[in-house]
């Protein structure tokens, strides 16, 4: 039986200790290092709401409808009627004459900002691990997705080809 | 009638001479006292051994023989009491039903606590958060009425089908295998969904209304992601993932 040890290889931790300790009085629990937002027998009931639920059900709906969406736009944009080159202001001003176009732009604006905007919500409250950093950063997602669907809205409802 | 008897030393020998390869095996262990330093070390134990046995037996050998600081949980050591979950090469699972062939011996076996909760010292970490999720959805039969005078009767077909929850070992490899739980520490986790999923299926229990509600949360089952870490993770063989999509099924549609 062999009882050699390798000398010890000091690894210095990646994250901070907090230095709050688990209250046992031991000083030792300084250095313990503890997960973030753990759960305690005070951690309260955060929402008695079906937000979560909807917004889960949102992301998985909104999903299908925008593979065919977002297809049928490349699929438009890219490769049909030669491609890519055929795009300009003329292009966009005759698909907007149509209402059909109108909606379905409308309502790819409408689905992919507020998918993608939902899901950066689940990256903030996944990521950030202080509260105030979470709002911030959720306030400034919330502000540049409303800008940018409410002004694509706009356009959308208010283009004018003899501009 | 004479049982032909063989010495039992002469078997031992001869089993050491020719049936079993002894190998000597690097252990890699992350090792972590707060007493003697503020940052976790890896240490390395070499061990010659039966490459049939298990990592578990290998912690005994190193804690009996060589460093008896090393700490770390184990009791029944045959998988059912769920002390001794941990990461070895990365992966969480019960030393106790991980045998040392099948973990690559040739290269260094690492160890480390399961991650997502605080580690207190070596591979012991503090369970409290893990259990206080799982009392949180409510763990017990929940009746309403009378008790009857004889047992709950159910059916075969409704036993099956909570059948696979009902494995769960409370050894928090799912829960301490999940990204999400690693970032939130306030999500219930794998291992409370799937008890929760053993009641709220179970036919004779008539508390499932209150379990959703309470896994309706926002830190509840809205927040799974369906990695798939926690269904690999388990060592039961529970599919965790499964049982977690089946609660958010029975949220929307109200059926259970």
């Amino acid at each position: 039986m062999s009882t050699e040890i390798s000398d010890a290889l000091v690894v210095p931790s990646k994250h901070a200790h907090t230095g709050k300790g688990l209250g046992t009085g031991n000083p030792a629990d300084a250095f313990v290092i503890e997960p973030p937002r753990k759960r305690t027998a005070k951690t309260p009931r955060r929402t008695r709401t079906n937000f979560e639920m909807l917004a889960w059900l949102f992301m998985r709906l909104s999903g299908v409808v925008l593979v065919v969406l977002i297809l049928g736009h490349l699929l438009i944009m890219l490769v049909l009627d030669g491609g890519v080159s055929k795009i300009g202001f003329a292009f966009v001003a005759g698909r907007w004459a149509s209402p059909f176009w109108q909606g379905w732009d409308l309502l790819m604006l409408w689905l992919a900002m507020l998918h993608g905007a939902n899901g950066m919500r689940q990256v903030i409250n996944d990521y950030a691990e202080k509260d105030s950093t979470r709002l911030w950063l959720k306030g400034l997602m919330g502000t540049a997705t409303v800008f940018t669907v409410l002004l694509g809205t706009l356009v959308i409802f208010t283009f004018d080809p003899n501009i | 009638m004479s049982t032909p008897t063989v010495e039992h030393s002469a078997a031992l020998d001869a089993a050491e001479a020719g049936g079993i390869q002894l190998i000597t095996v690097t252990f890699r262990i992350r090792r972590f006292n707060p007493e003697e330093h503020p940052d976790p070390v890896w240490v390395d134990y070499q061990l010659t051994l039966d490459p049939k046995e298990r990592v578990l037996d290998a912690l005994n050998k190193i804690k009996w023989e060589q460093d008896g600081t090393l700490t770390y949980r184990r009791s029944c050591a045959h998988g059912i009491c769920g002390s001794d979950a941990m990461r070895i090469n990365g992966r969480n699972r019960l030393a106790c039903k991980t045998l040392i062939k099948d973990v690559n011996p040739e290269k260094p076996i690492t160890i480390e606590a399961i991650k997502g909760l605080t580690v207190l010292k070596d591979l012991v970490v503090d369970m409290d958060p893990f259990f206080q999720a799982y009392k949180d959805v409510m763990p017990f039969l929940i009746t309403k009425g009378n008790e009857p005078t004889r047992e709950r009767l159910q059916s075969a077909e409704d036993r099956e089908r909570f059948d696979d929850t009902t494995k769960c070992i409370l050894c928090a490899a799912c829960t301490s295998s999940c990204p999400v739980f690693w970032n939130d520490g306030q999500y219930f986790g794998p291992a409370a969904i799937v008890n929760a999923h053993r009641f709220i299926f179970d036919s004779r229990d008539e508390g499932a209304e209150q379990r959703l509600e309470i896994l309706n949360d926002r830190e509840g089952v809205w927040r799974c992601r369906t990695t798939f870490n926690c269904s690999e993770a388990c060592p039961r063989g529970i599919e965790v993932t499964k049982a977690i999509q089946e609660v958010k099924r029975a949220l929307v549609t109200r059926r259970f």
